[in-house]
């Protein structure tokens, strides 16, 4: 029997976070995605014995995340821009001490305080580094409220496979939004003790010590060879994406999260005006699909691309690197809360590539 | 076990020249505490760090804890105390020690967890951090180094340096006008409801050591009974970047620090709640 519900994305999220069998959560309140803490706060504890704080800043919520991560068991946190700014530290001791945590970042429109509207402007944060040294979250982008579902239960399987941070990359309009959703059954929480986790030392091994320092370059080195030998391995395992209608395209327009649904209508407005478009869209933003995205470009029928996000320009320069000069990239992008309508993105197609479509 | 083995072997070469054998077993008067390893440790000579670590070490021992306990590591002179106590071990960024103990003693709240930081670390850039942890009530322990200097960066301004004290950032002594007064962060948690007991140590004096250990034993007997944050400091000396020798940096920390710190306990468990 399918459970069916209605509900908003960020609740909807929460609620996938229960059912994972998370056993803590950490948080600080922000617009818009405070629903996450509140919904937690209400549910969690009385139906799995979950932990739910409400930290003194999302500087503390990440630091209680690793804390709690060292003990390998499911933690996560949640915010939006301006507090992910916040964990970037926190974000780069996890990644290096290589614990497994699920941090959710509901993009707003920045710089600095922004506005609380959408926005897709921290893309080069969450898969470029964001925070000090060389490191990777893994990042998945949903763009429905039943991915901000399935993609929970997928997050801690792969922080935990990967021993990795993982974030997931919505945006205001995805966290607020209400959609028809199905739910996965309750998981039961963990009970499996890891081997690495800060538990309590028995006598029966060594003690476990969970550290980003490594004071001896040589050291140092061979922990970020280990570090990058891990990517690679992610690079090769992990890549996920949708390839709508791409194989003969005379477009194809790439884009993530809602932004790539919004991709879809204005590709089905083209068709009905005689114009292929296909729409590509990348649901990890790391590892990202270069290689898939190479093959399209070299489709003999292809025009360009049309790259469409929510910020000035960024997952762009990935579309751009694996493309590599084998067809043209445009970018249309829309920023400070401002989503772009499938009628501009038409619009953007037929100002772009007209000429060449006749 | 191999310390044990290399003590006996010591006491089997002893030469039987006819002088009376005293090192044997039943003179044995001290020995190192099992949760302390054998690394050496990088502290400067002197320092109370050694002290401080040897009293945990001891009482996790004699409270037999040792495989019920996680410590966390600051970032400051004590970031390597994970190499110096054989218990599992957390090293938190600088600062956030006592939210990381926090998220450690959230999902673990049977074990003993406790958070060992120094004056910069928990009373300047981890302020935050320090409040709220010992406003919730945390049930954990905190053990908050205070020698009124940033020893690992060198001798720096510490939200705890003395007025007038010298440093490499207030070369001329801290002008309290500008720098503002040192911060008695132990008075000020002490008033918070959350704090359970709250307690000011030192490990100058034989005297004072013994008194420190038995605040470390309290702790994680409360902690046991689930009575909410503890928060000890220890008054403690950096000859290095005092620019004393050790004699000299325990007679100034009598003298200055002991003064503006004085020792005690500053919030006590009420009789009803004993």
């Amino acid at each position: 029997m399918k459970e069916l519900k209605l509900m908003k994305g960020n609740e909807a999220l929460a609620e996938a976070v229960i059912r994972s069998g998370c056993d803590a959560y950490f948080g600080y309140p922000i617009t818009p995605q405070s629903e996450v803490l509140e919904y937690l706060s209400l549910e969690a504890n009385k139906r799995t014995g979950m932990v739910v704080l409400q930290a003194e800043s999302e500087v503390a919520s990440i630091n209680m995340v690793y804390g709690a991560a060292g003990t390998g068991k499911l933690a996560m946190t949640s915010s939006s821009s301006p507090g992910i700014s916040l964990m970037q530290e926190g974000i780069s001791y996890i990644a290096c001490a290589e614990l497994p945590c699920l941090i959710v970042n509901v993009m707003r429109g920045g710089p600095g305080l922004g506005t609380i509207q959408p926005s897709q402007g921290d893309y080069f944060q969450a898969v470029k580094g964001g925070g000090h040294g060389d490191y990777k979250m893994i990042v998945l982008a949903p763009s429905t409220v039943q991915e901000m579902v399935d993609f929970v239960r997928l997050s801690f399987e792969l922080a935990f496979k990967w021993k990795n941070p993982v974030m997931l990359l919505a945006d205001g309009a995805l966290g607020q939004m209400m959609e028809k959703v199905e739910f996965f059954e309750q998981q039961p929480r963990k009970t499996e003790i890891e081997p690495w986790a800060t538990v309590g030392k028995p006598k029966t091994r060594e003690r476990n010590i969970i550290t980003s320092l490594h004071i001896q370059p040589d050291k140092m080195e061979e922990i970020n060879l280990h570090l990058q030998k891990k990517y690679k391995a992610i690079e090769a395992e992990e890549i996920r994406y949708e390839a709508i209608n791409c194989e003969d395209a005379d477009v194809i327009l790439t884009a993530f999260g809602l932004v790539a649904r919004v991709c879809q209508k204005a590709a089905q407005l083209a068709g009905e005006k005689g114009i292929k478009v296909g729409v590509f869209r990348p649901q990890t933003l790391f590892p990202f699909p270069y290689e898939a995205l190479s093959k399209l470009a070299s489709s003999p029928k292809l025009k360009g691309m049309l790259d469409v996000e929510m910020n000035a320009g960024q997952m762009v320069e990935d579309v751009r690197l694996a493309v590599n000069g084998k067809t043209r990239v445009e970018f249309h992008g829309r920023m400070g809360g401002v989503v772009p309508s499938p009628e501009e993105v038409l619009a953007k197609i037929e100002e772009k590539f007209v000429g060449e479509l006749v | 076990m191999n310390e044990k083995t290399m003590l006996e072997e010591t006491m089997l070469d002893t030469p039987a020249n006819g002088e009376e054998v005293i090192c044997c077993p039943e003179n044995l008067v001290y020995e190192k505490p099992d949760t302390l390893t054998d690394t050496p440790m990088h502290y400067c000579p002197g320092c109370g760090h050694g002290v401080a670590h040897k009293l945990i070490a001891e009482v996790i021992d004699e409270l037999g804890i040792q495989s019920e306990t996680v410590g966390v590591a600051p970032v400051g002179c004590a970031v390597f105390a994970y190499n110096y106590l054989n218990i599992d071990m957390t090293e938190a960024a600088h600062g956030r020690a006592s939210a990381v103990a926090t998220g450690v003693k959230r999902v673990l709240p049977e074990k003993f967890v406790f958070s060992y930081q120094g004056d910069g670390d928990l009373a300047a850039i981890g302020t935050a951090e320090t409040i709220h942890t010992c406003n919730r009530g945390e049930n954990i322990l905190i053990i908050f180094i205070n020698n009124g200097i940033y020893g690992m960066t060198g001798g720096q301004m510490a939200p705890t340096t003395l007025p007038g004290m010298k440093s490499t950032t207030s070369p001329f002594g801290r002008d309290v006008d500008t720098m503002g007064s040192p911060l008695k962060i132990t008075d000020l948690v002490a008033t918070l409801p959350g704090v359970y007991y709250a307690t000011r140590c030192a490990v100058n004096t034989p005297n004072n050591v013994r008194k420190a250990k038995k605040a470390i034993t309290k702790s994680f007997e409360y902690q046991k009974l689930n009575k909410g944050l503890c928060f000890i400091e220890i008054v403690s000396n950096c000859p290095s970047n005092w620019k004393m020798t050790p004699v000299q940096a325990n007679k100034w920390l009598e003298e200055n620090m002991l003064p503006y710190y004085p020792l005690g306990d500053l919030k006590v468990p009420n009789d009803k709640e004993k």
